[in-house]
Formats: C-alpha cells, structure tokens, sequence
C-alpha cells in the first residue's frame, strides 16, 4: 500500500506541472537552470549548469540518490531531459521513459516494436529525445520519427524519414525549434545520401530537408565525380546547435561514401566533413565550412558547435567553436561563417597542416593502401559523438581527446543496397597502449591549459558547473569530478559499466542532482541534504 | 524502382535460414574472404583477428558454437551489440563461415616430439605454477587450454625458447612502493586511471589507490623464463609436440 500514494503524488506532480514546454521555455533555458531542456541543455551547446549546491567544497559527499535500470542491451548513450519534476530518457535502441525525478520510479515507457533485419553499422544506440510543448520526439533505429503525448507516453504521430533497409538509422536526439523538430540520419557506412530534416511538431509533415550531398544542378554537385554522389554519406548523426539570433541551425557532418577510397568520389565531396549553418524556418544553406576535403580516413566532423560571445582579437564577437574529430580545434565567426582560427588539440598525422584559410595540407602517407597506411587518429577519432563544455565561469573548453592510431588496408568497395561501403580494414598499432585526456583548451586559441589522463580512450561527455566542478567518466566505469579551474581530482565513484554518455544536471525539491548513464544504468547523484525531501 | 530492385529489397528484408549449404571447397572460402574483407575486415580486421569487433581466429567462438549458429549471427546480427545483420545471400552467408571457420584453426604439421613424454617434461618444468591446462595450474601465464589450436607449433617453440619475443596481451609486471616504503611486484590483474590490483608471487592479491602508491611502473616484459638452455632438444620436441596436442574443447 505505501507505493500507492507515492505513485499518485507522482502522477498529481506531473499533471500539475507538466502542462507546455514552449519554445520561450527553451529558447531562454539558461534562466532555468533547474531544468535540462535540450540534448545539450542549452541551445547554444555548453552544457554547463548555473547550479552551485554542488561545488569544489562539498563534491566530497556527494552521493548516489536512486538509479534506473534500462531493458536495451547496447550502449547506454542517452542524455535525459528534465523539467516539470519529470525525466524523459531513452532505453536503447528506441524506447522511451519517463521517471519521476524524486524517486526514479517510471510514469510510462514507450516500447517500440522493431524489424529484426536492422542495419546500424555502430550499434543498436540512441542517445536522447527532445521536447517542446505538450510532446516528446524520439528519433529511431529504423529511421522513424515519433511524437509522444507527454503526458502518457502515447503515440501522437509515428512517420517514416527514410527506409532503414538501405542502411539508414537515426540515433541522434532531435532539436526541437520553434514549431518543427530538427532529425539528423546515419547511415553513410551503407552509401546512403546524406540529408538534414525538420518536420512540423505538430502533425509530423516534413517542412524542410536538406541535402547535405547537392543533387544536379545545385552548388557543391560538381565537388563529386561521375554519379557518386547518390552514394555520397555526409550523414548528420549528431544533434547541432541553434542560436535564434541568426535564426541558424549549426551542424556537424560526417565522413563521404564509400569512407576510405578516395579515387571513386574525385573532388572535395561537399558537404561531407563540413558545418552546415542551416535557416531554421527554410531549410537553406546560409554558410557552410569543409574541414576535411576529400577525407579518406573516416573522420566525420559530426562534432558538436559550441557557440560563445566574446571579443576575438580585440572585437567583440559571436563565435562557434568546434573540437573536430581530425585533431584541430576551430573557431568561427557564426554571423558570417568566417574562419577565424585553429590549431591542433591532439596527435594528427592526417595532415602536414592547415593553410591561412584552414584548409588542410593532406598528408599522402596516411590514405589507406593495400600494404597499410598508418594514421592518427584512428577512425573513432580524436574526440567524436561525446559532448564537449563550455564553462562561462572558467571561460575555458573542456573536451575528452582519445590517443590512438590505426592501420588501414586498402580493400575493395562494391555498393550494393544495405550493405557495407567501405573499402578498408583496419589493424590495430602494434604495442601501442592509446590512452585518453580531458583536456581544458582557451577558447580563444585552442591552447592546451591542462589535462587529466586516463587509461583508456574516453566515450564519455563532459559537464561543467557553476560549482567550479567538471564530471566525466572512463570506460572502466568511474564518474568523477575534476576542479574546473586547474583540473584537480575532487571525487569519483565506480559505477560498474563503462561510460558512454554526457552527464547533465537539474534540480528538483530546491536541490541539485547530477545523473549518468552508465552500463545499464541511470544514476542520480545529490548531497545528503537532498535525501530528506 | 525495377523489378529486380524490388526483388532485391525482398531477398534484403527476409531474415535467411541456414539450409542448402554448398560444399566447402578453396573456391568457396576465397569467395568467402572476399565478402569477408569487404563487409567485416574493418570491425574484425583483415585476418579476422579482432578489433572494434571480436577476435574471430580463435577455435571456438562464444556466439556461435555451430556453424549454422555463425550462420545466423552473420545473417542477423546480434541484437544489443555494434554487430549488425547483412544482407547477404544464404551461398554468400556460408562462404563467409567457411571463411571464419578456416581462420581460427592452424594447420596440423607432421612434428617430431612425443606428447606422452612431453606432459612430463610439462609438470617436471613446473609450467603448471603459472600456466593452466583444464582448470589446473597456476593464474599468471595464459591459459594454455586450447594452445595447440590457436597457435603455430613454430610459435610455441618460440615462446619456450625466447618467451620475451612476443609477450601476450594482458600479462603486464608491476613494480610498486607504497607510501609508507613497501616494495612490492607482481602480475598486474587489472588497472584503470584511478587504482591497479596485482598479484604477488605468493598468489596474493593487493589492490590500491594509485594515490596510496609512491611509485607505480608497469611493463610488458615476461617473467617466463627462456627454455633454450634448460631442455635438452628432445625434451623440447616432446613438450612442442604435448602443447600442440592441447586443443581444448569445442
């Protein structure tokens, strides 16, 4: 019988508080520290928390509060969102939950009844939902869109974005903007045609897309030989940034088709490898930057922009920044799209450098061949899907790097639909132990201020507080939080699963919570004052 | 859309069973590497030797015990894992497991040795304090179980006679002084950024912050000793010829 009371004053919480979640709401988040709204809390992608309960003097007792064990066998790569006292997060590879924030007990769950000849190239993953108004989106495995009644987990419209049998996937969390939903794809591992797009929150029409590989006709075709481009990649599989002032969506695209020979696809394949700054309301290209031309080593730029308002060589300006999966870190004036600056963040063979544009000077010995061409970083990257931080209270970057090479054998590419579209194979460097780093970088120019190793290549996300604090976590399944401001150890936990996840933080009943996903695990941590609510 | 595209997308969307297997011949494994380096060598690499993926060039593979359950998984994929279905013919599906079955097993050599006489210079070496044969032995060498089927007799020889050679993964020594001046060294069992535990040549198991430790230095080099001076050539046949014997259960 005591379950029951608390189930109802769960239900009575909801009800009561979870009326809209409007774009206002979302559009201005950072007023709302309490809550975590976006994949990345924040349009403009810090993920920081303004919260301080939990800071560099009290980290010490910080505490698990309640966990939540998910059904999904994968990668458990979710960001939750939490507002109105609810946490909506998704149970790999395409459920949805909906927990009750002071008790970690389920108010529904979405099952979603799946084909069983899927093809994800990268595991049955899925890393979040969104919401805006009375709804929550989750994007799904087998290349759906589904709107869900906030309130029952219901389903309000289910729509198909491309056919998942010839290889495409959706394993990004959507972004809610306005009045649309945002949906990046995956798939560029099968040759699919890379795209962007948005569909009507409401009814599930699709408004826009955008082809991230230009059909005849359009600009950027002519960067493709012969009809390569119908298999071209360029896929969009991790959620961007959006800043309402410029009205644009800015996202990160992945690796060309086929990934690793170059020779079928003459050119500089836009926009593979590029940010994309997109109108939100049209759907059309405002500015876009390459960063790897012609890329034969698999190394998408499916990072995320971080955008930032500061004065960049003595003019205030907005800026976005971008840790890329090549090794350099960018930064860009997001009104015009300039490049303004980069340099290297982590070991990269790839190329001998970048030119005065940031163009770069490709290096011949890394393109894979039939005897084995070695390269840094290896094609998971030096960083990749795991969410960096901006912390405005430290004005520093924070960014997991992963320290690893890798040998690539040249091999033959045939496309065939739904099947692999490669054209290597891949050896591991001999006697080589990779290793990992949460590197602190200026923002202004990508200088290393400090790091904190670890033993293995990280897949985990960093959060950074207004507690002077810095989470993140390492495969072998410790959280733990660093000093923001010269990288010290201040606490850590095992969890007992690795880590492959962006932690986020919230507050509910007037303190504040910290939550990861870990194994199979969601975990809430809070101080010991927040066990008497 | 064509016919044949739709008949195509049909054969795609229909989970296969494995049924009508054609013989295996040279033809059909080369076919079946092929598939192989095209469609898996870049989670499983060239030789099959694992990666992103896993070790497939070993006798006895976890999920698929028979062939028509490695069938399966490469048709299907395994649900909760990065290993995803393909959408391959039921011919090219067996070419493919021909291909894996042909990686994990080393080709049986004529060899001079007896392999009576070698398990006795087996325990008389006393390889059981580190090694393991069937659950007997000791922790701190690899399991040599099923050695003779996942490993050449030349590169067995050369294990014994020049262990340092090649030191396989996972066996890493520790040197360790604590804060308070114990010297300690061991096998290392398992480490992370945060704490290491290691065993002791007694057997006991230490674990410890790496902030409890003044100095902590591992390396790769093997305490095995080097055999070449040890056995006479005979003996060395005879325990060649025992290890190659070793070929676990399937």
């Amino acid at each position: 019988m005591k379950a029951v009371p608390a189930i109802l004053l769960a239900l009575l919480f909801a009800v009561e508080l979870s009326a809209q979640l409007t774009y206002d709401r979302i559009r201005q988040a950072v007023r709302e520290p309490g809550s975590w709204l976006t994949y990345h809390g924040t349009y403009d992608a810090q993920r920081f928390s303004a919260l301080d309960e939990i800071n560099i003097k009290n980290i010490q007792q910080l505490r698990p509060v309640w966990m939540y064990q998910v059904q999904g066998r994968h990668h458990f790569e979710t960001t939750p969102l939490v507002f109105d006292g609810v946490m909506y997060l998704t149970d790999p590879p395409s459920d949805v939950v909906a927990l009750d924030v002071r008790t970690g007990r389920p108010l529904w769950a979405y099952r979603r009844s799946l084909p069983d000849d899927l093809r994800a190239c990268c595991g049955d993953v899925n890393r979040g939902v969104a919401a805006l108004g009375d709804q929550i989106f989750v994007a799904t495995i087998d290349a759906h869109v589904v709107a869900l009644d906030m309130r029952t987990g219901r389903v309000r419209w289910d729509v198909e974005v491309a056919d998942y049998k010839s290889g495409h996937s959706l394993t990004s969390a959507p972004l809610a903007v306005k009045d649309k939903v945002i949906v990046g794809m995956a798939g560029a591992e099968y040759g699919v045609r890379g795209f962007l797009d948005a569909y009507d929150a409401a009814t599930g029409r699709r408004a826009w897309r955008f082809w991230t590989v230009p059909g005849p006709g359009e600009p950027g075709h002519e960067t493709w030989s012969g009809d390569s481009w119908k298999r071209g990649g360029a896929t969009t599989w991790v959620t961007g940034a959006f800043d309402p002032e410029t009205n644009l969506v800015y996202w990160g695209t992945g690796n060309p088709g086929p990934d690793f020979i170059g020779d079928v696809r003459a050119g500089d394949n836009l926009y593979s490898d590029s940010l994309i700054a997109v109108d939100v309301d049209t759907g059309a290209l405002r500015w876009h930057f390459q960063f790897t031309p012609h890329d034969v080593n698999d190394i998408d730029a499916t990072e995320i922009p971080i955008l930032i308002d500061a004065d960049f060589r003595g003019r205030p300006r907005k800026l976005l920044l971008f840790a890329n999966r090549n090794g350099f870190f960018y930064i860009f004036d997001r009104v015009t799209g300039e490049y303004l600056h980069a340099r290297a963040f982590a070991r990269q063979t790839w190329a001998k450098g970048l030119d005065a544009k940031g163009r770069p000077i490709p290096n011949p010995d890394t393109v894979p061949s039939p005897k084995g061409a070695l390269v840094y970083p290896d094609d998971d990257g030096i960083t990749n899907w795991f969410s960096p931080s901006y912390s405005p209270q430290t004005k520093t970057f924070y960014q997991n790097v992963r320290e690893k090479g890798g040998i690539y054998f040249r091999n033959e590419a045939v496309y065939q639909p739904g099947r692999m579209y490669l054209g290597a194979s891949k050896r591991a460097v001999p006697d080589e132990e990779p290793w990992g780093a949460l590197r602190a970088l200026d923002p202004l120019t990508g200088d290393v201020k400090w790091e904190f190793r670890v033993t293995t290549p990280p897949w985990c996300g960093l959060l950074s507080t207004a507690g002077g604090l810095v989470f993140s976590g390492t495969m072998e399944g410790t959280f733990f939080a660093l000093d923001a401001e010269s990288g010290k150890l201040l606490w850590r936990f095992q969890t007992g699963g690795a880590i492959w996840s962006n932690p986020i933080s919230y507050q509910a009943g007037g303190h504040q919570y910290i939550a990861i996903a870990a194994g199979s695990a969601l975990l809430v941590f809070g101080l010991p004052a927040s066990e008497s609510r | 859309m064509s016919t044949t595209s739709w008949l195509l997308v049909l054969q795609m969307t229909v989970a296969i069973e494995p049924t009508a297997r054609p013989k295996v011949t040279a033809q059909e494994v080369a076919r079946g590497r092929s598939l192989f380096e095209a469609q898996c060598a870049y989670c499983h690499g060239a030789d099959g030797d694992g990666g992103r993926g896993a070790n497939l060039a070993r006798p006895a593979l976890r999920r698929a015990p028979t062939d028509e359950a490695l069938f399966r998984v490469v048709n299907r994929g395994v649900p909760g894992t990065s290993m995803p279905g393909n959408a391959m013919s039921a011919r090219e599906t067996w070419q493919v497991v021909a291909f894996v079955r042909s990686l994990g097993r080393v080709k049986r050599e004529p060899l001079p040795g007896n392999v009576g006489r070698g398990a006795q210079v087996y325990d008389a070496a006393g390889c059981a304090a580190c090694h393991t044969v069937r659950g007997r032995g000791g922790p701190d060498g690899p399991d040599l179980t099923d050695v003779g089927a996942r490993s050449s007799p030349a590169y067995i020889r050369r294990s014994i006679v020049d262990p340092q050679a090649d030191v396989p993964v996972g066996f890493k020594q520790i040197r360790a002084v604590t804060r308070e001046g114990r010297r300690m060294t061991g096998v290392v069992v398992n480490e992370d950024t945060f704490s290491i535990q290691f065993r002791d040549a007694a057997g006991t198991l230490h674990s410890y912050f790496k902030e409890e430790l003044a100095e902590v230095a591992t390396d790769r080099r093997t305490t095995m000793p080097g055999f070449r001076e040890r056995l006479e050539p005979t003996a060395l046949d005879d325990l060649v010829a025992y290890l190659v014997s070793l070929e676990g259960t399937r």
